[in-house]
């Protein structure tokens, strides 16, 4: 079963990468208008296209020094363009719309690697030589223009080729609902082809026919319409129409109207309801897979060895700066870095695990007590090592694309990829531990070792280098921990502290010496923890966790599964 | 003999150890107590080299009153307790003339009594929930009527906002703001049922939960911002799930009040373009006194440094309390207070800031975007400046009490009502 | 074993340092006091009040130290929660002096502090009742932190949680409390704290005479400590506790109830923290959440062992030469500091198992090693 596993998750790995490489609409959608362009270049024709574009520049100069207040009367300029004036809004967009000061030149500029700025003509798209930033100046944009550009863009592609961008613009339509949108969504239902725009499209004119007409027939046939959808516009034109006013009348007058509507309110509220639950859940897994990550390799550490490692969390913590070294050392592909980060990270922090145990833990064995105390003392060391070497400050991991935004399942109910993605890791690195454990000579041996030291050594085990082995095992983990958390939180000389306790409580929780009670003590914290966190606020049901894990123990000294036979002892 | 002998050398050596006796020369002495260790260092540092920075320009302009000017540098190392100390040290045993520090609320009420105590003078230089005037202390950061409610007027006007999040760290700066800004949105007819308040724990780093719970409120298709008091480290998990669970700037905006120049130089803003920061200062800012005052700071602390909001108030506080000596002509400590109200200096936004009698400062309030740059880049600003209001009149404690540090009132939590002065420890 | 057995029979010689230690203790506070009281300001022996203040924390961090040493060094309970109860003591301290402001906070209200005003809340919590009387500050002092230790080692040592268990379980406790305190709705006043205190029973807090007291005071209590905590060690229950830590299967076989022994020398410790705490709050004027946190709880720890755990005044040494290199050092490199640390962590765990004391004890004074082999053989 566990062979079955890895394969398994593997794929899933892979489809949803491939997924969201694809996701990009812009990158396509510029790549397709480059291409278009050079045809055009070579066909002689088009005349019309080059008025467009000559009208555009018009426009388009018009940027040139424009104060913020003016913008937005430009921009509404550019939808007549059409999607010859698509590169630019996104560019101006994205904020990446400047200024040549030499010649007013409206450019799209992207940063290189050499810090110069690689320019492009926003409208014909021919490349320019790259200029120094200083020579550009920035087409300043504000949030409320960039809802405005939106809707431009929007609007603009209603009629693209690729129903993907069209259903985009059709849900950017979706929550602003002007006569004018519903008008061209009207005209844009006549041509749609594709099943899932056309549903989004007949859903937006439901609800403008329940927001404007008071024919009876007509607005039971759009409630029939917008039944079982969970976009949030319906729900809030399901409320509204059921809304009281202050003395408690109906403000729907149709009673007909307002029983339907009040019934498929309701049944949207379960699903609503279901999906909530769902999020739930996969926040505590999320989670309880961070918790297992750290955790995994202090039951090792703790759990196998019996060595109490304070340093563990600033062994995560190195994992993570080796996350951010590896990115520094490879400029040019930030989305991969992550993935030789991994590797590199078990390879440090376990570096440093030998050394700890080589250096300092061998001479206190049988001491545990001891050792907390001087891996204590080493976890001091490594924070101030690590502060003297990358300063005090928070450094940056920037995350790849393909481990931001989320996976949306439906309107409602989405899954954050980062948080997938190590939930699936967290998972991974436990059962590829647990067949090291299993399958392996020095799994064999430790397990040996821990069980009974004298009998192992009798037989022939060299339970020195077991030791270090084992060491470096669980400290590489944490490094692995780190490289996770690096793309969740900030990366800083504090890391480690901030896990430290979660870890031992896992472990200690799961039962020491017990890998299946460390995955299932990280999961049930993780999930008991986001269970209460909407009842009793994030701090309260932080402690009490802490507090029900003291009183756990009490009960159960070993935890959860506590190890049984002689290795117990 | 020998008894008596060795009765002297013990007490020589006792005394040795118990007193690090300061050799005193004639110089002004300027006390920083900033953290340079701990949980606060990653901040304060910076403090510490601008004020380092402000002593080496007024010694190469020839010092005050014909001295060369001396910093004492301690570390407080984050701990409460130990800034109180510390400025025991600076004032009794180093005899310090002013002491430029504190960031957190805790150390400065850490270090309150003892500076009143011992008549020092304390110059703090971040922005803060108010409620305070001490006659020792000048307060050169912004009070909540010169950040969070012109911030929330931001929203409320330009934006159309109608929803409110109120997000905070759980301590008493986002606590008191929130009181604040509550009190007020209602006051300007916001429904209780449209301010959500929420409270995490120092570092918090999983805010799965609440955001998504900020999505879910901002779903209702009234137009929804966040204003958030979150505090330094928990602010990059943040804004990062933000991003990830799709909520972008447009959709709903969050202002911060503790995000500036210097957090975001070691995070990834590209996720965070068109996010709100709130503040007296951007290094964005296009005047002379900047420019200057910019590549100065890069000279002195390195080309990639960054400037902001707390450095700016630090830049004014040392240049008024200069100016205040030269115009009392000694570094006495009751003088230089007199002296200091009413002191104008230009501030670094092209404007001039000014020593009000409840020792705040008048400040321009700026609300700018965040770039991808990492940059902050102005959006809004008031016309003119706010003054600074020691006690908020939003809240029902304070609001009948004010602060005026010049004669006949002399007080700085005087209650116009019982034309009473409370609460002065001298 | 032996090397242990050796290394704790050794209650006589703690007796006959007793004098010594007592000695010098009372002799360097009386003088400093002196110095400070009736001495010049620029006379070269004036002792300041910054160091009055200073050497008086360094007490309080002694006493703490001697209450950890109980229960590590005789009893083989490694406390990583010590601080919890300090923190404790000194916030029921706090609450007091927090009351004797009375109307001198800064919104003038007689009963609610100035935290519950600026939070808009309209009455004394109940659990503020009554900490307007010393006596009550003082009960509930002796109480609060006695009764937690109480009911966390009655569960913990009944069910025999013992060792490492109880180090993490302990540490998970202040971790638990630091975060409750934290909360402003505890009404603790949140991440400030407590702090702007006025007076104690009508003394002015800020007067150097007060000062002086509150560190003879200090004293006189680290030297109560030491002798009653002496008293115990040396009594039959002393002996069944290190009976206990040396074998505590075959204490609970000879018909001793281990864990009672264990819980209320848990509770004594418990106190003895918690009057730390009481001690230093009015001394350094401030006490908030973050005396709680669990790594002061750890640096208490390694005070003791870096003096010498089961030696009580090496517990005491160990606190005051770590906190006043700890001054000296931060002051001239904070850098360097943690590195300090941390190298002394590790230096005397694997290299001095017995701390300073343990390095002195058999070499320099060869008339304790022949009374201990007596005392051995008899």
């Amino acid at each position: 079963m566990r062979e079955a596993e890895r394969p398994l998750v593997f794929l899933r790995f892979k489809f949803i990468d491939f997924r969201r490489l694809n996701g990009g609409i812009v990158v396509t959608y510029l790549v397709k208008r480059f291409l278009a362009l050079m045809l055009l270049v070579f066909s002689v024709g088009s005349l019309a296209t080059a008025v467009a574009e000559t009208d555009l520049r018009q426009i388009s100069q018009q940027l040139v020094g424009a104060k913020l207040k003016a913008l937005p009367a430009i921009v509404e300029q550019f939808e007549t363009g059409g999607e010859e004036a698509l590169p630019l809004l996104d560019a101006m967009l994205n904020g990446r719309l400047f200024v040549r000061k030499s010649d007013k030149l409206i450019v799209i500029a992207e940063r290189q690697q050499d810090g110069d700025y690689a320019l492009v003509d926003a409208l014909s798209a021919e490349s320019l030589s790259p200029s120094p930033k200083k020579r550009l100046k920035k087409v300043k944009v504000n949030n409320r223009l960039r809802v405005q550009l939106r809707e431009v863009i929007a609007r603009i592609t209603l009629s693209s080729d690729d129903p993907d961008i069209r259903e985009s613009a059709v849900r950017n339509m979706l929550n602003k609902m002007s006569d004018r949108n519903i008008a061209m969504l009207a005209q844009a239902k006549k041509v749609e082809t594709d099943s899932t725009v056309m549903a989004l499209i007949d859903l937006a004119l439901a609800i403008n026919v329940l927001k404007t007409t008071d024919v009876q027939a007509e607005r039971l046939t759009a409630l029939e319409a917008i039944d079982g959808s969970l976009e949030p516009i319906v729900f809030n034109t399901l409320s509204a129409l059921l809304a009281q006013d202050d003395a408690g009348n109906n403000l729907e007058a149709d009673t007909a109207v307002r029983a339907k509507a009040l019934k498929i309110k309701d049944r949207i509220q379960q699903k609503i309801d279901f999906y909530e639950l769902m999020e739930k859940l996969f926040f505590g897994l999320s989670l309880g897979s961070v918790l297992l990550l750290i955790a995994t390799g202090l039951a090792i550490t703790f759990g196998v060895m019996g060595v109490i490692n304070m340093a563990h969390g600033e062994l995560i913590m190195i994992g993570a700066y080796t996350a951010y070294v590896v990115q520094l050392l490879m400029p040019n592909s930030l989305e991969y870095s992550i993935l030789v980060a991994i590797p590199m990270a078990f390879l440090v922090a376990g570096t440093v695990g030998v050394l700890i145990e080589r250096c300092v833990i061998r001479f206190l064995h049988g001491r545990p007590l001891e050792t907390l105390l001087a891996t204590f003392g080493i976890s001091l060391i490594l924070q101030q090592t690590v502060r003297s070497i990358f300063s005090p400050l928070n450094r940056q991991v920037s995350s790849p694309s393909w481990l931001s935004g989320s996976l949306d399942i439906n309107p409602i109910f989405s899954l954050t990829y980062n948080r997938l993605y190590i939930l699936l890791f967290a998972l991974l690195v436990f059962f590829i531990l647990q067949l090291v454990l299993k399958r392996t000579s020095l799994g064999l041996n430790v397990r040996a070792v821990s069980q009974n030291r004298s009998m192992a050594k009798a037989i022939g085990i060299r339970t020195e280098w077991v030791d270090a082995m084992t060491f470096g095992l669980g400290s590489g983990i944490a490094g692995i921990a780190g490289v996770a958390l690096s793309q969740l939180t900030n990366v800083g000389p504090n890391l480690g502290q901030a896990y430290i306790i979660d870890s031992f409580m896992v472990v200690v929780f799961g039962g020491v010496g017990n890998l299946w009670g460390t995955l299932v003590g990280g999961f049930s914290l993780g999930i008991l923890n986001k269970f209460l966190e909407p009842v009793t606020g994030a701090v309260l049901a932080n402690i009490i966790i802490l507090v029900s894990i003291i009183l756990f123990i009490q009960k159960r000294p070993r935890g959860l599964f506590p190890q049984k036979g002689r290795a117990a002892g | 003999m020998k008894f008596k002998k060795f009765i002297t050398a013990t007490a020589v050596a006792l005394s040795m150890m118990l007193s690090l006796s300061a050799v005193a020369a004639d110089t002004i002495k300027v006390g920083v107590l900033h953290s340079l260790s701990g949980t606060m260092a990653i901040s304060e540092t910076t403090l510490k080299d601008t004020v380092l920075m402000m002593i080496e320009e007024q010694n190469k302009k020839g010092g005050l009153l014909g001295k060369k000017l001396e910093a004492v540098v301690v570390d407080p190392a984050s701990n409460w307790p130990l800034f109180a100390e510390k400025t025991r040290e600076l004032l009794t045993k180093e005899k310090v003339d002013v002491i430029f520090g504190c960031w957190t609320s805790v150390s400065r009420k850490s270090v309150l009594p003892v500076i009143e105590e011992l008549n020092g003078l304390l110059f703090y230089p971040v922005q803060y929930e108010g409620e305070e005037s001490s006659k020792n202390v000048f307060y050169t950061g912004a009070a909540p009527n010169q950040q969070a409610v012109p911030a929330v007027d931001y929203l409320m006007n330009e934006l159309e906002v109608e929803r409110w999040v109120l997000a905070g760290t759980d301590y008493v700066y986002p606590r008191t703001t929130n009181k604040i800004l509550e009190a007020y949105l209602i006051a300007k007819g916001v429904a209780p049922a449209d301010i959500m308040i929420n409270y995490t724990p120092f570092g918090h780093s999983d805010w799965q939960s609440i955001v998504a719970d900020v999505k879910k409120f901002g779903s209702t298709g009234k137009k929804t911002a966040v204003v958030s008091t979150i505090n330094g480290d928990a602010n990059i998990p943040f804004y990062k799930e933000l991003g990830n669970q799709g909520i972008s700037a447009e959709d709903i905006p969050v202002v911060a009040f503790s995000v500036g120049e210097e957090e975001l130089s070691g995070l990834d803003t590209g996720p965070l373009v068109g996010h709100l920061a709130a503040w007296n200062y951007f290094q964005s800012v296009e005047s002379d006194e900047n420019e200057a005052f910019i590549k100065k700071w890069k000279k002195f602390a390195g080309k990639k440094r960054v400037t902001n909001d707390p450095m700016e108030a630090t830049y004014i506080g040392f240049n008024m309390w200069a100016q205040a000596v030269e115009k009392a002509g000694t570094t006495e400590v009751d003088t230089v207070e007199q002296a200091m109200i009413g002191i104008t200096t230009p501030n670094l936004t092209g404007g001039v800031a000014v020593m009000n009698s409840n020792h705040h400062l008048s400040k321009p309030v700026l609300i700018g975007e965040i770039q991808d740059d990492g940059q902050i880049e102005t959006v809004w600003e008031t016309n003119g400046t706010v003054i600074g209001d020691a006690w908020s009149d939003h809240l029902s404690s304070s609001r009948n009490l004010i602060s005026d540090w010049t004669a006949p009132v002399s007080c700085g939590n005087f209650n116009t009502k019982t034309a009473k002065c409370s609460g002065q420890n001298f | 074993m032996s090397s242990i057995r050796n290394h704790f029979s050794s209650l006589h010689d703690l007796r006959e340092k007793a004098p010594v230690f007592l000695a010098v203790l009372f002799g360097i506070s009386i003088y400093a006091s002196a110095c400070n009281l009736w001495l010049p300001e620029d006379s070269i022996f004036y002792v300041s009040t910054y160091t009055i203040t200073l050497l008086g924390k360094y007490l309080c961090y002694a006493l703490l130290a001697l209450a950890v040493d109980v229960v590590w060094g005789y009893c083989g309970i490694l406390s990583l929660g010590h601080g919890a109860f300090f923190a404790l003591g000194g916030y029921t301290m706090g609450m007091y002096l927090m009351r004797q402001i009375g109307d001198r906070g800064v919104y003038g209200d007689p009963i609610l502090p100035d935290f519950m005003v600026f939070l808009n809340w309209q009455e004394l919590p109940w659990f503020w009742y009554g900490f307007d009387h010393f006596w009550v500050a003082i009960l509930a002092m002796i109480l609060v932190p006695g009764i937690l230790a109480f009911v966390f080692g009655w569960l913990a040592f009944r069910s025999r949680v013992a060792g490492v268990y109880l180090s993490i379980m302990t540490q998970a406790l202040t971790y638990a409390l630091m975060l409750a305190f934290f909360r402003n709705e505890m009404g603790f006043g949140g991440n400030n704290g407590l702090t702007d205190f006025k007076d104690l029973l009508g003394f002015n807090l800020q007067s150097d005479s007060v000062r002086v007291a509150l560190f003879l005071c200090s004293a006189l209590v680290l030297a109560l400590a030491y002798c009653l905590s002496l008293l115990i060690m040396s009594s039959r229950f002393g002996r069944v506790v290190v009976g206990i830590r040396d074998a505590e299967d075959r204490a609970r076989f000879i018909g001793f109830k281990t864990e009672n022994y264990k819980v209320w020398l848990f509770v004594y410790s418990a106190i003895l923290a918690a009057i730390a705490g009481a001690l230093y709050v009015p001394q350094v004027g401030i006490i908030n959440p973050g005396e709680f946190s669990p790594l002061n709880s750890i640096e208490v720890v390694v005070w003791v062992a870096v003096g010498g755990r089961g030696t009580l005044y090496g517990a005491i040494a160990g606190a005051l030469l770590v906190n006043y290199a700890k001054t000296r050092f931060t002051a001239v490199f904070p850098e360097a500091w943690l590195f300090a640390l941390g190298a002394l962590f590790v230096g005397v765990t694997v290299f001095l198992p017995q701390g300073l004391v343990g390095l002195f004890k058999n070499k320099k004074l060869p008339w304790c090693n022949r009374k201990k082999t007596g005392e051995e053989q008899s």
